[in-house]
């Protein structure tokens, strides 16, 4: 084994590259491995921040409208309007055990909201106490949610997101305070925690204006549900779920379950999927990106080695004179590509790290782009990748050139000119 | 794959010519030209034999070397080196051969700059998996043997043409090799220098080992016991001396 190490030690002290030129050739490939493992990282944190995004609206729900039949059905003619009224939900929960939760909205536009002197219109939204945590409505602390007493005794609370309680209330803390809805007062009780939304419905929760399903009833005299949202615990019983809806809903309704009119529904599981896949896909075209630009740098190592093949070329020859196998010759340009890219692959891992530590400390504040790509996050994954890479290709960057250095002939090289 | 340095059996067990060439032809394809550098060679060198090989430039010198030094392989006919037939042999094997049984001296002494005398000498025995107490005793009295006892940490830049030379010789007899071969080992040294490498030669020759010089240098060429002559790649003549 002494006599394979002093081998190579030999041939090092006599193939190694100048300082200049190993540390050009280092440079490149670290230059390449922090583009890779920056886009790498800045692609699971898009990734990451797309799914807090999509569960900023609330997981493994599905938001159900009514609408018209489109099927005749036992005697019954098409175009009818099927609309559930507030009762319905409270049938419908107990005769759909695949669903977790069920709850209903109504929502009514363009309704005045005053406090003071301040007067704007907005949405308001009359639904039961677990929509807060269906729809992930997180009371800043100070506050809380809705609760079942508010809904029972008709109590006029509300619940304000962030945005539009700023834009009420300014710098003041809303909690406590009264607002007055179409001129009826109502008690601010929570202001929602600010949150990263990817998906809505009739728009942004920081907007929304929340109230007892009860409370709404009694203010403004509409019995019929907006929409309907459905929650299951697992994604996969999200599919049984809206079938069973369309069965016990057409049965008191008396319309067709496979009629697909009656009811529109955005089923977010079958989206997230999708988008699971668009994320999947973004990080392999950023992966390839950054696995491009490192080829770069390792054509960069080939280059610099075949030069030194070429210069080397009659001590190469020499050494074969004196009984070097071919192993031999190539082993040292192998292990040289080696190291370089294992030293250039460190530096840029260093490098890259720094850098990500660093953004995060940059404030995204409200800045959709900001708070998406702004938060690059490194994962096992992305080291195993980058790692991988990094090996292929400096065992690649040392194996072309090597293969040329043992195809030298040395009659040839040996003459004397 | 390891051959010792003391191998009692592994040559001339047959007490048949150390080199034994037949019909040896070497052609040259550049494509358009055929070049014949070689139009048939039969050669037998026996243990202990001091051969030069003369003739002018093109004649095949060089070629018939690489040969004999098993660098390059012959179109047509057969070579065997102690005993040992050459055809089919792969690279690797070739170059254990090289390594085992020619000790090679360059004219432009071919050392490995970057590193020192003494490495220069040891490397053969690294490729032939000389034993590390066998090794660095040889090297250094090899190196002793040539007069550079005190010159063995120097790179080769730091040492004269003839000192380098001496080195290469140290270098080629570290295997203990059957044959030296030296292809214009005085060409690039002054009168003085190149007189000591002659000595040395006839040194090594008087102790036993098979010396084969491909030379322009008549005073080298008559330290021979045998004067092969080369024309346009066929033997025009074979002469033995008296020493």
């Amino acid at each position: 084994m002494t006599r394979f190490g002093l081998i190579f030690y030999l041939f090092m002290r006599a193939s190694m590259l100048q300082k200049k030129r190993a540390a050009l050739t280092i440079a490149a490939i670290a230059w390449g491995t922090v583009a890779i493992v920056l886009l790498l990282a800045f692609g699971e944190g898009l990734k990451n921040q797309l799914i807090t995004g999509r569960r900023g609206m609330g997981e493994n729900i599905a938001v159900i409208w009514p609408g018209e039949t489109s099927k005749p059905w036992k005697g019954l003619p098409a175009g009818r309007a099927i609309r559930p009224m507030v009762d319905d939900v409270a049938y419908l929960r107990a005769r759909l055990p695949e669903a977790d939760g069920l709850i209903g909205e109504i929502t009514e536009w363009g309704v005045t909201l005053s406090y003071g002197r301040k007067s704007i219109s907005g949405r308001v939204n009359g639904t039961s106490c677990d929509y807060g945590a269906l729809r992930n409505h997180m009371p800043v602390m100070g506050g809380r949610f809705l609760n079942p007493i508010d809904d029972a005794e008709k109590r006029r609370v509300v619940f304000l997101g962030d945005k539009i309680a700023k834009d009420i209330f300014g710098d003041e803390d809303p909690v406590g305070k009264t607002l007055t809805i179409n001129d009826s007062p109502y008690l601010v009780v929570g202001v929602m925690r600010h949150k990263l939304q990817m998906g809505a419905y009739k728009g942004p929760d920081d907007s929304n204006v929340v109230v007892p399903i009860s409370t709404f009833v009694a203010q403004f005299g509409r019995q019929t549900l907006t929409n309907v949202l459905l929650h299951v615990r697992q994604p996969d019983d999200m599919q049984r779920a809206l079938k069973r809806f369309n069965e016990v809903l057409g049965a008191k309704y008396m319309f067709d379950p496979e009629d697909p009119k009656v009811v529109q529904v955005w089923d977010t599981v079958k989206t997230s999927k999708v988008m699971a896949n668009v994320t999947i896909g973004i990080q392999i075209f950023l992966g390839l990106i950054g696995g491009l630009t490192l080829l770069i740098g390792g054509i960069g190592v080939a280059n610099i080695m075949y030069a030194v093949v070429k210069e080397k070329t009659r001590e190469i020859g020499v050494q074969m004179a004196l009984g070097a196998r071919r192993a031999w010759i190539t082993g040292p340009f192998v292990l040289q590509g080696l190291i370089y890219t294992v030293l250039g692959g460190a530096w840029g891992m260093v490098i890259a790290i720094v850098v990500i530590i660093l953004l995060g400390f940059l404030p995204t504040g409200d800045n959709m782009a900001l708070q998406l790509l702004g938060k690059p996050t490194l994962s096992w994954q992305i080291g195993l990748a980058t790692a991988s890479i990094l090996g292929v290709i400096g065992t690649l960057a040392g194996y072309f050139p090597a293969r040329r250095a043992a195809g030298i002939d040395p009659a040839e090289t040996l003459r004397y000119e | 794959m390891n051959w010792p340095l003391s191998r009692k059996n592994g040559n001339n067990h047959n007490n048949g010519p150390l080199i034994l060439m037949e019909g040896i032809r070497k052609v040259y394809d550049t494509g358009k030209v055929q070049v014949e550098a070689l139009a048939g060679i039969d050669m037998a060198v026996k243990k202990g034999e001091f051969l030069a090989i003369v003739g002018p430039s093109g004649s095949g010198k060089s070629t018939l070397m690489n040969l004999i030094g098993c660098l390059d392989t012959p179109t047509g006919g057969t070579y065997h080196i102690g005993g040992e037939p050459i055809a089919g042999l792969d690279r690797d094997r070739l170059a254990d051969v090289r390594n085992r049984r020619v000790g090679f001296v360059f004219q432009n002494f071919n050392l490995l700059p970057q590193i020192t005398a003494y490495e220069n000498v040891e490397m053969p025995m690294l490729f032939g998996a000389v034993p590390v107490g066998e090794r660095r005793k040889r090297t250094s009295e090899l190196l002793d043997r040539v007069g550079l006892a005190n010159r063995m940490d120097h790179k080769p830049t730091e040492l004269s043409g003839g000192q380098m030379q001496r080195v290469a010789i140290a270098r080629a007899m570290a295997m203990n090799p059957d044959i030296i071969l030296a292809d214009e080992p005085t060409g690039n040294l002054d009168s003085a220098s190149g007189g000591d490498i002659m000595s040395l030669f006839t040194e090594l020759w008087k102790a036993g080992r098979t010396m084969v010089v491909v030379t322009h240098d008549m005073a080298l060429s008559n330290r021979a016991s045998r004067i092969i002559t080369l024309h346009d790649g066929r033997i025009t003549s074979d002469v033995a001396r008296s020493a």
